[in-house]
């Protein structure tokens, strides 16, 4: 599409939507936010991306094929449920390792999995819209 | 016309696979010989491990006289049958998959007559449907096999629906799963109400699968079948199968004169049936095919009796058969293989050609024809001593009987005299006999034939005796001699060979007469089949093209009705007296946001553009997650949010490829008038049911431990997050691979239509 004011507008958005983007997938823990809304936030960013640049540009700029992206997400997200097995508790079960008052565990990877799945998906079916 | 076929009596490389995959049913059927002796003893074989012990399912199997003598008849034939497509199947294609399905089959079949409990049989039952429907379309670039394959499997696939009906009401009427108990429980089952159904059910699994009338005539299609498979399948698999769930069920619903009338009219038909139309035919894998189907009504008419003797001949002849018959197959197999025909008419003179071939199928149709000192004519004396000893229509059975077995000697006459006696055709000095792995197995089983034939006591004692006291109370000797005496069975037995004879003198005449009657027939059970099946795919075709129109409208359209009508319609019939109308309370910002919905949805319906439209959505979802915010779930209504968002600006991104919408207004105007009437059907539904909801009293327990548990165990303060990411994540895994298998679909739709374009 060609519009000067999207294309201004968008050329600043992108870059702020997906520092907003890590904000809301790494504060979801204690406040609102997590791997899905990162994902559309993402999502939007790269929809309006697509709009001004076009869908070959978008690619250029993403490198990865979206389905690897969402692919990855799939065996992050299982995966993350694997260290609970190795230490004889049920599957999926969160393991937490605490550096004084941070707590690191693998619902954090879990959550990366789900943003990833969710964004190779709306990727995959943007970018197919936007080349049909 | 004849191909010259290479004669090289060695095995060429490609088929040491058959060689080799010919040692398991070797090992399986020596291992059956170790466990011989302890089952004539008496001794049972049991292994048993739980499977869903809360459906009664356990994997649980059992060695007993019967099930020995049908793991002995399936692995032995399995064993000369691979040994066979060894060289058989030289040089086809798809070798291993063949070898696959063999086995595959033979496993299942052994399944079948080894399971003690019912559902267990009934999987190995419907494995060998579909192990059966591989093989007989093997060749499935030919679309005569295909169909043939197709009518086999709808036709069995659908008595084992019936079996599977019969066997959950048995179920119903107090019956046990397992089948060894069966004995036991038997009167109780005769007079329970149900037994009529459970018997006609049972009946149907069993007469699809041994094909006998009106079910029959998958079993002459079957002939698609590369020839080893129709050995297998004639003389020890699948058609056998129907013929042990008779014998298995025998105990159980048997002895009835709705069990024996049945059974004494319906394979008394369909051996004569099958025996006439044996003699129709030129090609000699269809003329056997006949044969088969003649036995199977026997082995039917006979299991209708409950004397011991009428169940020794069953058992008798089934032994007699399955020899007889694999060696035929096989045999015939040869023929074609070597002169690449098997139809009478060019046919002869084979005798010096493929000598030992001519022995085999003479020692095996000189079995099947009943000559003393053949086996065969063993179970022709018992068959006729059972025949006449039959409970009911004795007269019938024996009628049935002889008229059968005479149509079978003249049959076998035609197999050995015209191809191998017979005036030689153009044939030439090439042909050649068939390398020693196709000649193996028609000359042991046919060599069976003859000492079975010699030793009766033996076989009685070693096979029979322990078979019948598997599924029959009485613990009389059964005894069979080679000479009976100058009785009644053998004055039969004489007038059988006799009229046989005569039979095979008129055979031309015969043969004209029959292929006329054949076709003057103005209703024909294929004919029926196939209207059947043209029906069903009329009406299959209509339902698809009226319900998969491709169009998004409609999709949503039904699914939206039948929520409306389904859900909507019990809601109303269930729906509280006293609803809590909430009001306003003071709260203006949310009225104001009610109001800011509404107008948006306004806005939605009358828009002359599509940007409008959108604009409104949005102004819709926007307004719904502010609600949720004003309301303490910032997480949901922050999700809301962004999905409106990215539905904005993905549909105004499709936006300008679609018609204007004033030409899709002015264009269906009954259509707007319907959809209006929809949308606000699922508005009321779903604003009742919220406000049913409010009703009842709400339970915090899970919302308690969640917040007290939140940050102990999961380190986190976004319950909602917690929920999602640690609590509930198999939860969350579930739809993250919904998510990204939709829009995996999605795309290949999508590229679908582009590579169409």
């Amino acid at each position: 599409m060609e519009s000067v004011i999207l294309k201004t507008a968008t050329r600043l958005m992108v870059g702020l939507m997906l520092v907003f983007a890590v904000y809301l997938l790494l504060r979801g823990h204690h406040e609102p936010g997590g791997g899905f809304s990162a994902a559309l936030v993402t999502g939007t960013a790269f929809a309006l991306f697509a709009i001004t640049e076009g869908p070959g540009r978008l690619r250029q700029a993403i490198r990865i094929r979206p389905e690897i992206i969402s692919a990855t997400g799939l065996t992050l997200g299982a995966g993350s449920g694997l260290p609970a097995l190795v230490m004889g508790k049920p599957y999926l079960t969160g393991a937490w390792w605490s550096f004084n008052t941070l707590a690191l565990g693998t619902p954090m990877i879990f959550d990366m999995g789900v943003f990833l799945a969710v964004l190779g998906a709306i990727l995959a079916v943007l970018l197919a819209l936007e080349e049909n | 016309m004849p191909l010259t076929a290479p004669c090289i009596d060695k095995v060429p490389d490609c088929c040491r696979a058959g060689l080799f995959s010919s040692v398991l049913p070797l090992a399986l059927f020596g291992m059956l010989c170790l466990a011989w002796p302890g089952v004539v003893q008496g001794e049972v074989f049991l292994v048993e491990w739980a499977w869903v012990p809360s459906l009664d399912l356990y994997l649980r199997f059992r060695l007993d006289g019967l099930s020995l003598l049908f793991c002995l008849i399936v692995t032995m034939a399995g064993f000369f049958v691979s040994l066979y497509a060894s060289s058989y199947m030289a040089g086809k294609q798809h070798l291993g998959r063949f070898f696959v399905y063999l086995h595959g089959f033979m496993i299942a079949m052994l399944g079948i007559v080894t399971a003690d409990n019912l559902l267990l049989l009934f999987v190995f039952w419907e494995a060998t449907t579909i192990l059966s429907y591989l093989l007989i379309g093997f060749d499935h670039e030919n679309t005569t096999a295909r169909e043939h394959a197709r009518q086999a499997i709808l036709i069995t696939v659908a008595g084992g629906l019936f079996l599977l009906f019969g066997i959950l009401l048995l179920k119903t009427a107090g019956g046990s799963m397992t089948l060894s108990q069966w004995a036991l429980s038997g009167d109780e089952i005769r007079n329970h109400g149900l037994y009529p159904a459970i018997f006609i059910c049972v009946l149907v699994g069993a007469m699809t699968k041994s094909a006998q009338i009106p079910f029959h005539f998958w079993l002459p299609n079957a002939m698609s079948a590369p020839t080893p498979i129709s050995a297998f399948l004639h003389a020890a698999t699948m058609v056998k199968a129907g013929i042990y769930l008779l014998m298995r069920f025998h105990p159980l619903l048997g002895g009835t004169s709705l069990w024996t009338g049945t059974l004494v009219l319906l394979g008394g038909t369909t051996a004569v049936w099958g025996a006439v139309q044996a003699l129709g035919p030129y090609d000699l894998k269809r003329i056997l095919a006949y044969t088969t189907m003649m036995a199977l009504g026997i082995l039917t008419l006979f299991l209708g009796g409950q004397t011991v003797l009428s169940l020794t001949a069953a058992t008798t002849f089934l032994m007699v058969h399955a020899l007889y018959k694999a060696s035929l197959f096989l045999a015939v197999g040869s023929i074609d293989h070597q002169t690449g025909t098997r139809d009478l008419r060019h046919l002869g003179g084979l005798l010096k050609a493929m000598p030992l071939t001519a022995v085999a199928v003479a020692t095996a149709t000189l079995s099947m024809a009943g000559f003393p000192l053949f086996f065969g004519f063993i179970g022709k004396e018992i068959m006729y001593e059972g025949a006449l000893a039959e409970e009911m229509f004795p007269v019938f059975a024996t009628t049935a009987t002889l008229a059968s077995n005479a149509l079978m000697t003249a049959v076998a006459a035609i197999i050995l005299i015209t191809p191998f006696l017979g005036r030689r055709p153009l044939m030439t000095a090439q042909i050649c006999e068939v390398p020693w792995t196709m000649r193996l197995g028609p000359a042991i089983m046919g060599g069976i034939g003859v000492l079975f034939g010699i030793i009766p006591e033996w076989v009685s004692a070693n096979l029979v005796q322990p078979a019948v006291f598997a599924y029959h109370p009485a613990r009389e000797e059964i005894r069979m001699v080679l000479f009976h005496g100058f009785k009644l069975p053998l004055l039969l037995s004489m007038i059988t060979l006799t009229t046989g004879g005569l039979i095979y003198w008129f055979r031309i005449r015969l043969r004209h007469f029959i292929q006329t009657g054949l076709d003057r027939l103005w209703i024909t059970t294929p004919g029926i089949y196939q209207r059947t099946l043209d029906l069903f795919l009329w009406s299959a075709g209509g339902f698809t093209r009226t319900l998969q129109s491709g169009s998004l409208h409609t999709y949503l359209s039904i699914i939206l009705m039948v929520l409306a009508v389904i859900v909507g319609g019990s809601w109303f019939v269930h729906i509280p007296s006293v609803f809590i109308v909430p009001g306003i309370n003071d709260d203006w910002i949310a009225a104001g946001l009610c109001g800011f919905i509404l107008l948006s949805s306004g806005v939605v319906v009358t828009a002359r553009r599509r940007l409008a439209a959108i604009g409104g959505l949005g102004g819709v979802g926007a307004g719904v997650a502010l609600i949720f915010l004003i309301f303490g779930a910032p997480d949901i209504a922050l999700t809301q949010l962004l999905v409106e968002t990215l539905t904005v600006v993905i549909v105004s991104m499709v936006l300008f490829r679609l018609p204007p919408i004033d030409t899709v207004r002015k264009r269906a105007r009954t259509r707007n008038l319907f959809n209006a009437v929809l949308s606000l059907c699922i508005g009321l539904l779903v604003t009742t049911f919220l406000m049913g909801v409010l009703t009842a009293p709400l339970d915090r327990s899970l919302t308690d431990f969640f917040e007290k548990y939140s940050y102990i165990a999961a380190h986190g303060r976004n319950i909602v997050n917690v929920i999602l990411v640690d609590f509930r994540s198999l939860d969350t895994l579930g739809e993250i691979c919904v998510v990204v298998l939709a829009a995996w679909a999605g795309v290949a739709l999508m590229r679908s239509r582009k590579k169409e374009e």
